[in-house]
């Protein structure tokens, strides 16, 4: 039987209309902005300064707190101004303008196709460079690798997933990369184990990517059989349901332990990465590459055939950009989605560039879209029966309205994943997840409040 | 380029709305509805249009003049009353009952509440019981209008009702069943006597079919519905089968599975997890069958599901769904 999640979930059109076409490399534009906002955690300082000449690959950002990440010019080039920009979500957030010239790439990195399959031996060098090269968490909240990779003593490590589900409907871009990326997928999951010494990987993925689940077996086999430190490392069959690569569903699926509430996964001896992030390990640690490129889906039912793609981009190209080298922005979409249709952002600013964590440009038709007129709860209970976490919407809907804080905590608020299954089932449109959304803030920051040390 | 829309995850839909179960709902009552008209005529094809107008009409006035909202009436849930409320009643009852039946449904039961998913009684059911209470002559007049298809038919009356007042004269089971010609098959098929909507099993069955294939309901309420008077029947038949009736006859009689078909599992009035919808199906069960067998009206379908809905709220409370991570 297929592993899956054991609570709730929804089953969307999976829409992977990209999925056959190859990874194409985007050419640099002629100037890139590179925002100092990547990561999850405290932004990066800006160390470089207007007229400064950069190399591919150069520190231009500087971690500023234990939670940070370093970040590197994409590009070479001269550096044109330092300031605020608006982001992806229209924040004014300090961005490096680089006018670009041919690549000159910094030394110690090496930009050739030979895949290095010995696992480093020592921990502290693997740490470093996945940290030095600025290494996030590529499956959406771009959390420092470094740190995830180093559990606190009291903690220990038991299993390593490595999350290939991409459950979002459309995204294509971690299927790709399993296929044509596959060797330097598993190595970097080696490289990954043996930092967190666990014997045991396990890559998952969903049941719809035959193509990948095969390549993935065969690669892990291949390199099992060739060089050491690829034993205990399997591919997973997982059911195609959403959201199967949410983390705690995840860890749920295929070591049958759920995360406590409020809860890390360390505390069940897991530690979750995305494919891409596994790539980008590969990257840093075998190749001293910084985390400069990511593929990222350009797609959608409204865009023609021929222009379904999958684009291996450089950090800091303006969206627009894309959008332009692809044909411009088709006259049906009404939205355009940065992420997938359940969890991604819907942007109004093309001007925004790409970031590590970027993954999609989805442009949805306004009949696919655009919500309906909300009418009474009929009480039908789709709602609870989605939630992957267990919750009532409905109810947190109502208590959220009247602002019944004690009761949205005692119900579990705090809980959601924000995945979106109770909107997307709600038959009386009911903004469920907006509702509940601000209530779950609401909530963590009194939690928080009530915990935090009397000064 | 167009303007963009920006708003949060999120932004896709499932094919799914308020109106679309509702009129699902309709359509699985159309088979019942057809079987209806063709042996009742006319007198049922009145009272249909009477109930379903009268209900989006008091729906209508209510909305926008009462409550000043914009009118609900496009959700189709109206119209579902009004065909169940139908339904319910006797094919030969008159019309002005069906539109007494349909204000009380709407008006009362529904509006007052704040309409859709707010009452706590089905209101096709409580319209029936309420006209049942307070018309008990127009209520059990089991006369059987003429249809577009006749059947020879050896009672007015409703078997149900046949077997209880048999009973009570001291008559066997048997004795009531063969003087009346009573055959299975036949209960299955064309089951004259009895409310609009119950003559055949078989109709109520294809809609049950339907509502599951379009996933409108789940099966558990049904199911324990009818496991439970199975069972519960059963028991007491094969103690003793000359005066308790046989499971079969209670599944296949009165009105069964017309309320555990599309009454019982009204979302509004049941509960929302599958295992409260199992206790909620074994309480009308039991309930139905306690008041067949020990109480004074021969048919306690109606009673059943309107006392369940009542403990909807506690059904709800005591089965929640297992949390994550919460054990």
């Amino acid at each position: 039987m297929k592993k899956t999640f054991s609570i709730g979930g929804v089953h969307p059109a999976d829409s992977k209309i990209a999925a056959e076409s190859k990874i194409e490399t985007l050419p640099v534009p002629k100037t890139v902005y590179i925002s100092m906002i990547q990561h999850l955690g405290a932004p990066a300082k800006a160390i470089v300064a207007p007229g400064d000449r950069v190399r591919t690959g150069q520190v231009i950002g500087e971690p500023t707190g234990f939670i940070s990440a370093y970040v590197h010019s994409s590009v070479t080039g001269t550096v044109k101004s330092v300031g605020l920009r608006k982001d992806l979500n229209g924040i004014p957030v300090v961005h490096v303008e680089i006018e670009t010239e041919p690549d000159e790439w910094m030394d110690g990195i090496d930009t050739s196709d030979t895949l290095v399959t010995a696992i480093p031996e020592d921990r502290q060098f693997i740490l470093d460079r996945i940290k030095n090269n600025g290494v996030v968490g590529l499956g959406g909240a771009t959390f420092p690798t470094h740190v995830k990779l180093c559990p606190p003593p009291d903690k220990k490590a038991e299993c390593l997933i490595l999350n290939g589900a991409e459950c979002e409907p459309y995204l294509t871009s971690d299927y790709r990369i399993m296929l044509e990326k596959s060797e330097q997928i598993v190595v970097g999951a080696a490289i990954m184990k043996k930092v967190l010494g666990v014997g045991r990987a396990v890559i998952g993925i969903e049941e719809n990517k035959p193509a990948a689940i095969a390549r993935m077996q065969e690669t892990v086999a291949r390199l099992r059989s060739e060089a050491s430190g690829y034993d205990g490392i399997e591919v997973m069959t997982l059911k195609k349901k959403y959201p199967q690569g949410g983390e705690k569903q995840l860890i749920d699926a295929v070591m049958h332990r759920q995360v406590k509430s409020m809860g890390l996964p360390i505390d069940v001896g897991a530690v979750v990465q995305n494919v891409a992030t596994s790539l980008a390990v590969y990257d840093a640690v075998q190749k001293n590459m910084p985390l400069i490129t990511n593929t990222l889906t350009v797609t959608g039912g409204c865009l023609p055939a021929d222009r379904q793609k999958n684009y291996l981009f450089r950090i800091g190209y303006p969206l627009s950009y894309i959008a332009e080298y692809n044909g411009g922005v088709p006259e049906a979409a009404s939205k355009i989605v940065s992420g997938g249709p359940m969890m991604g952002k819907a942007i109004s600013n093309l001007d925004a560039t790409t970031q590590k964590g970027s993954s999609s440009l989805l442009y949805l038709r306004e009949s696919q879209t655009l919500r309906k007129q909300e009418s009474n709860c009929i009480r039908c209970g789709k709602c609870a029966e989605a939630c992957p976490m267990g919750l009532e919407p409905f109810l947190l809907n109502k208590l959220a309205r009247n602002g019944m804080m004690e009761e949205l905590e005692h119900n579990a608020v705090q809980d959601c994943i924000e995945c979106g299954c109770c909107l997307y089932s709600c038959p009386a449109n009911i903004p469920l997840l907006d509702m509940i959304r601000v209530a779950k803030g609401e909530v963590i920051r009194a939690m928080r409040a009530r915990t935090a040390p009397k000064k | 380029m167009n303007k963009l829309l920006v708003s949060p995850s999120p932004h896709i839909h499932a094919d799914i709305s308020t109106s679309r179960i509702m009129r699902d709902v309709v359509i699985a009552l159309l088979p019942s509805v057809i079987v209806s008209i063709l042996f009742y005529g006319w007198s049922s094809v009145i009272l249909l249009a009477v109930s379903v107008v009268t209900c989006i009409l008091v729906e209508y006035l209510v909305t926008r003049y009462l409550m000043k909202v914009p009118s609900t009436i496009g959700d189709w849930s109206a119209a579902v009353t009004g065909v169940l409320l139908a339904l319910n009643l006797p094919p030969a009852c008159p019309w002005w009952v069906a539109v007494v039946g349909a204000i009380f449904a709407i008006g009362v039961v529904k509006m007052t509440f704040g309409g859709l998913g707010q009452n706590l009684f089905n209101p096709a059911i409580a319209a029936r019981v309420f006209l049942l209470v307070s018309f008990p002559v127009a209520m059990t007049n089991w006369a059987r209008p003429a249809g577009f298809i006749n059947v020879d038919a050896t009672s007015g009356a409703t078997l149900l009702g046949v077997v209880k007042e048999g009973l009570e004269k001291g008559d066997t089971l048997g004795k009531i069943f063969e003087t009346n010609d009573f055959s299975y098959l036949q209960s299955l098929f064309i089951n004259i006597g009895g409310s609009a909507g119950e003559i055949s099993a078989l109709a109520i069955l294809i809609g049950f079919v339907y509502l599951l294939a379009r996933k409108v309901i789940r099966p558990h309420i049904t199911l324990s519905i009818w496991a439970t008077i199975f069972v519960f029947s059963g028991i007491f038949w094969l103690i003793d089968p000359e005066h308790f009736t046989d499971p079969l006859f209670n599944l296949l009689t009165g009105g069964v599975l017309l309320g555990s078909v599309f009454m019982a599992t009204d979302y509004v009035t049941s509960p929302m997890s599958a295992k409260g919808g199992i206790v909620f199906g074994v309480g009308i069960g039991l309930l139905t069958m306690l008041i067949r067998y020990f109480g004074s009206y021969p048919e306690g379908v109606s009673f059943a599901i309107l006392i369940m809905n009542s403990v909807v709220p506690l059904i709800n409370k005591a089965f929640k769904q297992k949390k994550y991570g919460r054990a």
